[in-house]
């Protein structure tokens, strides 16, 4: 019998209609613990690195981490897996909510989909019945609508559904992929389900997880939801409310928003309004959200209640949380929130990722006041900011006239475009569309994570540390209950705690390029494991001080699987994920040139500096000066399959 | 006679629907205890409308027939005056006799499954249901309450009642006799 896991995939072929239930390999969840991991495998075994994303060969993996469905509190994340349209590259991108515990209910660890359906279907699993039905009517149904259709038609209030709305179906490149409690939204993964004329996935699930070591399994969750009450009634002290508490950050909850407001860039990551948020703004944004919340949610399993669910009068529900509150509002340069809650339920209902889509629209503002997009490219675009935003929205999810150019994404509409559209095109990594900050001085810890982190995304590879140097008088107290820091770097890191911010131990050159290295690896290592398990990062890897760290995730994983695990082993099996994905992407051409984040994030570069951070990140990394992971890493980490590969490859050179 | 009278009550406001009751008592009731997980065998279960804004904990009590004859809908609570309807049978956690206990079913077997507040030993300080709701939505309480003396029926008794009530005697014990023949065979 398999524990935590059950040792299935659900294999569809939407080319033939085959369905298979295929049992995984045990050895596999050692090596890959599951969810990324797992995916990145496949990905490696099965999808060659000269795949287009919108080939039939291009899988799309719908999968449950390790921990999903068993009692492990906040265990309820998707992990979607794919080649990314925008980039090419190693696609993944998750999402909380309640589909991926329902898929193992029904029996399955993970949906593999390869192939390409002749005509809209969508899938429905329950349990061992599982048939590809017909989806024809549900063709420009939004994301809410098609998951309620399906409902209904099925007589199953219960299912679980994830679909895409209409940016899906026209392959935007930012499309995203919905269920009601969340978004799969990085690196266009929606695109590629509506090229596989996949509409959804519906689940229903009623069968067991079983739990290796229960009665320590159960006191391991007791502690964690012990923890969670204590830090959700504790914030950290002297560090922004936003960051002081556990969850995503609570911007659905809190009214506090100067830190979004003040520090993060308007308009297409252009200016800092510091001093936007005043008494009176604070009132009127307060009053907004108190109207139009009317519940804040939680995912399955986990009380931290992250989501609201917002009602705006002549728009339709959703479910809302995060910064998305404030990129719409912050990239049309609106100064209410009112337009921010209904343009997303716009861009929540056709489907389409909150940080790239503004900033989409924002760029193709900017081209238009540039004279680069004129009134011929763009006949009927409105003189309101707000009239606009809806414009182009409704213009891109369609891909009708100048949609047709942005639904590519600013990199490949700012080439398209022409004219001196590519010098505008200054927010993104790899071709992805970025967070929009734009700082004064080097964050050397920032530089590496922005540059080197496979995601493409800050928020997914970042945590554990706070953003600033603590207050004198806090940091004795603050590292005294530091508990998650790995075993070995606590002294390290606690003395960096105390020191940060006293004369000479400032950014950006301090502190020194080894202890950069290992902060940027824990922070990182954390999601690895967190996106394999299946956890949700808002009560593990993204904030300080969370419930779930490196010395209860291995019993976590132990207890559960009842698989031999220890903090070492499971920090090596991240590790090896890591590089396997960082692998795959350097057979798909990934280049240390690559590595960089935008020129003007930063006003104040360091280029040679720089290097020298880089070179030593490399280096500690066990990376050689390309980027590449060097023979005896690869080896170290039982990845010589990848050794060989790269040798066939031309990549190394064989010994 | 004086009797304990165990009771959850819930506030509507705050339950979410994270469905975390349903773990743990699914997890609770398993065989050997939390060795297993399943919501379906949960003997709590949320209805959860997010879009309607409606999430609701139900407790399943022994099947019974309907006593208001299975309206097919249920008001909720002060979601009325908002006029907020819910097309599911949904009750107020009342246990009392109700189309919704359908739903309680084990489902595997079909078997009705019904709320033991978590009878064990040594006792919990309150349901597992209870202590998993961390935003307080379901609240556990103890009182004395003075009660009739009553000839209680026994536990198979109730279960073979059940049965009766929901099949008809003569599907029962056909049922019976097609077991017990199988049995010989």
């Amino acid at each position: 019998m398999r524990y935590a896991e059950t040792g299935y995939y659900l294999e569809v072929d939407l080319s033939t209609g085959n369905i298979e239930r295929v049992e995984s390999d045990p050895q596999m969840t050692e090596e890959y613990l599951g969810g990324l991991g797992t995916n990145a495998k496949l990905m490696w075994d099965r999808v060659p690195p000269d795949t287009d994303a919108f080939s039939p060969d291009n899988l799309l993996i719908f999968s449950s981490g390790l921990l999903c469905s068993t009692p492990a509190p906040s265990a309820n994340r998707t992990i979607l897996t794919s080649i990314s349209p925008q980039n090419s590259l190693f696609g993944f991108s998750m999402m909380g909510g309640y589909w991926s515990p329902e898929l193992k209910y029904a029996g399955y660890d993970k949906v593999i989909v390869r192939g390409k359906s002749p005509d809209w279907v969508y899938i429905w699993i329950n349990n061992d019945k599982v048939e590809i039905r017909d989806a024809r009517h549900l063709q420009g149904k939004s994301t809410y609508e098609t998951a309620e259709a399906i409902r209904s038609e099925l007589k199953e209030p219960r299912a679980q559904v994830i679909s895409i709305g209409l940016a899906g179906e026209n392959r935007v490149y930012f499309a995203s992929v919905e269920t009601h409690r969340g978004s799969s939204s990085r690196l266009g993964l929606g695109a590629v389900m509506g090229d596989k004329k996949l509409k959804a996935i519906a689940v229903r699930g009623t069968k067991d997880i079983n739990i290796a070591k229960p009665a320590e399994f159960l006191e391991e969750c007791n502690k964690v939801l012990d923890y969670i009450q204590y830090r959700l009634n504790n914030p950290i002290p002297g560090v922004p409310p936003i960051l002081a508490y556990i969850g995503s950050p609570q911007e659905m909850a809190l009214h506090d928003e100067q830190w979004h407001l003040d520090s993060f860039a308007w308009g297409h990551a252009r200016e800092r309004r510091k001093g936007f948020w005043n008494k009176e703004v604070e009132k009127q944004w307060a009053d907004a959200m108190e109207t139009y919340k009317k519940r804040l949610i939680s995912c399955y399993n986990c009380p931290v209640r992250c989501a609201g669910i917002v009602e705006v009068p002549g728009y339709p529900t959703y479910i809302l949380k995060c910064f998305t509150k404030l990129t719409y509002v912050m990239a049309a340069e609106v100064d209410d929130l009112d337009f921010g809650f209904q343009i997303l339920s716009k861009a929540q209902h056709y489907g389409v990722d909150g940080f790239t889509a503004p900033q989409v629209m924002a760029f193709a503002i900017e081209l238009y006041e540039n004279g680069i997009l004129t009134d011929s490219d763009m006949p009927g675009f409105p003189k309101d900011k707000k009239e606009r935003f809806h414009w182009l929205l409704d213009r891109i999810v369609r891909r009708e006239g100048i949609g047709e150019v942005l639904a590519d994404g600013v990199y490949w509409a700012a080439r398209k475009i022409g004219k001196g559209a590519e010098a505008f095109d200054h927010n993104t990594i790899r071709k992805h569309e970025q967070v929009p900050i734009k700082l004064g001085l080097l964050n050397p810890i920032y530089y590496i994570l922005w540059s080197t982190g496979e995601k493409a995304n800050i928020t997914q590879i970042e945590g554990q540390i706070p953003q600033m140097p603590m207050e004198k008088h806090i940091r004795e107290e603050f590292v005294k209950d530091w508990i998650q820091i790995p075993t070995g770097k606590e002294e390290r890191f606690k003395q960096f705690i105390l020191e940060w911010g006293e004369e000479g131990k400032n950014f950006p050159f301090w502190p020194p390029p080894d202890l950069i290295a290992e902060l940027v690896e824990w922070q990182e290592t954390m999601h690895y494991i967190d996106d394999s398990f299946g956890l949700c990062a808002g009560v593990s890897s993204f904030p300080i001080k969370p419930p779930y760290h490196i010395h209860n995730l291995p019993l976590f994983m132990a207890y559960g699987t009842g698989i031999d695990m220890d903090e070492e082993k499971l920090w090596n099996a991240a590790l090896r994920i890591r590089n396997l994905i960082r692998c795959y992407n350097i057979t798909r051409g990934l280049k240390r040139e690559d590595e960089k984040p935008p020129q003007d994030h930063w006003k104040k570069r360091f280029p040679e500096y720089e290097q020298k951070l880089m070179d030593e990140y490399y280096k500690y990394r066990g990376w050689d000066l390309r980027g590449v992971p060097t023979k005896e890493t690869l080896q170290k980490l039982n990845l010589d399959y990848v050794y060989e590969d790269f040798v066939k490859r031309g990549i190394h050179k064989e010994e | 006679m004086k009797r304990k009278v165990k009771i959850i009550k819930i506030d509507l406001d705050k339950c979410m629907g994270c469905r975390a009751c349903e773990v743990a008592c699914a997890a609770f009731h398993s065989n050997p205890k939390y060795a297993s997980v399943n919501p379906a065998r949960s003997r709590i279960q949320v209805f959860r409308n997010e879009l309607k804004n409606v999430f609701v904990p139900v407790k399943g009590s022994f099947y019974t027939a309907a006593e208001c004859a299975g309206r097919p809908l249920y008001m909720i609570g002060e979601k009325m005056q908002s006029g907020y309807e819910y097309g599911e049978s949904v009750c107020s956690f009342c246990g009392a006799a109700c189309p919704s206990r359908d739903l309680f079913k084990e489902p595997d077997s079909g078997l009705p499954l019904k709320c033991d507040m978590c009878e064990t030993e040594p006792p919990l300080d309150e349901p597992m249901c209870v202590k998993w709701c961390l935003v307080d939505a379901l609240i556990y309480e103890e009182r004395e309450e003075e009660v009739e003396e009553e000839v209680k029926m026994e536990e198979l008794d109730m279960g073979v009642q059940a049965m009766v009530d929901k099949y008809g005697l003569e599907k029962v014990l056909d049922t019976v006799a097609r077991m017990t023949q199988k049995e010989k065979e």
